[in-house]
């Protein structure tokens, strides 16, 4: 006796998603990502289920709650993650839906923050700065804190001025190992 | 009102759904409504206005898709190779039996309120006042189709199932 059929194909030929999401395992833990018709929407680091359902719950509540797990339109993403994990891709190339961005400074720091290359680090007032106001640092690290979509908008990449890591929404070991990955932190010792 | 992500229903409620189907119109027809169900559900999603029972509304959608299939297929019984899936051992009292294939190819060939009735009543586990809303009648009409149906049941088939 045959339970039902699956019908991610059907969804997806029905044009009816407004939010497609995939849930992969990385070299940095568990990911979710999610796109819209615009491009890539969020990228959350989703290793307990409750993140999972609160990162789900509030694209839900502010883009739509057709949300469906729907892998492909997230392939162009996913290929980009696993080539630059793997040490073959310095740039992506995919197109970003700021949506769960506050619009403002906030958006202005992550578009700033997009257009740091590969290898290389600001400091947080830096950021500021190119976003229009040098002084708001603080500020700078709220809104990069904020980042919806980390790793492709690279806030692993802004640091403190005194040479501190500051702070990571996946938490600092993430941060440590993107930066390795770069080049520009030595590799972490295993533990 | 913020509505939780679609998945989640077809997460919760996808073999619900697909029992309710095979149940109302035998397993040929059964993927076909489902699929029709579960899209004409995203589609209107966004516009509902009342998440309190979305499980009841999805099997109000269902039901529709039901009768639009006996519409097509005429009045002809529906085929029943296998019984539906067994609930989990319902409240309301039906337990799979061994007869369970004869019984089920008895209650597909009721009519289709009868039908949907006591399938939502005894294959769902559905209270009275969730048979009503989900096939949009009254509650007293609910129980007359179970009634109706559970009493055709015992006179042509000698099935006896509890009220």
């Amino acid at each position: 006796m045959s339970g039902p059929p699956d019908l991610t194909e059907a969804f997806e030929r029905s044009g009816l998603i407004d939010v497609s999401y995939v849930v992969d395992d990385s070299p940095v833990g568990r990911l979710l990502l999610a796109a819209t018709g615009e491009g890539l929407v969020c990228l959350h680091y989703v290793n307990h289920d409750q993140d999972l359902e609160r990162s789900l719950e509030q694209l839900a509540a502010r883009i739509s709650p057709r949300v469906v797990r729907a892998p492909r339109r997230l392939d162009a993403p996913r290929r980009e993650l696993e080539e630059f994990f793997g040490g073959q891709r310095r740039g992506f190339d995919i197109p970003l839906d700021y949506a769960l961005v506050k619009p403002g400074f906030t958006r202005r720091v992550l578009e700033q923050t997009a257009q740091i290359p590969f290898g290389q680090t600001l400091t947080y007032k830096g950021v500021a700065g190119m976003a229009g106001n040098d002084r708001a640092f603080r500020a700078a690290g709220t809104a990069l804190g904020s980042n919806p979509l980390p790793i492709v908008v690279p806030c692993h990449r802004v640091l403190h001025a005194s040479g501190g890591l500051g702070g990571y929404t996946g938490g600092l070991d993430i941060k440590r190992k993107l930066l390795a990955i770069e080049g520009v932190l030595p590799e972490p010792l295993g533990d | 009102m913020d509505l939780p992500p679609f998945q989640t229903l077809l997460d919760r409620y996808s073999h619900d759904v697909h029992r309710f189907l095979v149940a109302n119109v035998g397993h040929t027809d059964a993927d076909d409504c489902y699929q029709e169900t579960w899209i004409a559900a995203l589609r209107a999603y966004p516009g509902l206005q009342n998440a309190a029972n979305l499980r009841g509304w999805l099997l109000t959608i269902a039901s529709r898709k039901a009768i639009d299939a006996h519409r097509v297929r005429g009045r002809q019984a529906m085929p029943m190779a296998e019984p539906p899936e067994p609930a989990e051992p319902s409240e309301a009292g039906f337990t799979p039996k061994e007869d369970a294939a004869e019984l089920w190819a008895a209650v597909g060939a009721l009519p289709a309120k009868q039908r949907a009735a006591v399938v939502l009543r005894y294959l769902l586990d559905a209270e009275y006042p969730t048979v009503a809303a989900t096939m949009g009648i009254s509650e007293a009409a609910a129980r007359r189709n179970v009634h109706e149906g559970l009493k055709r049941l015992r006179e042509e088939h000698g099935h006896e199932w509890p009220a």
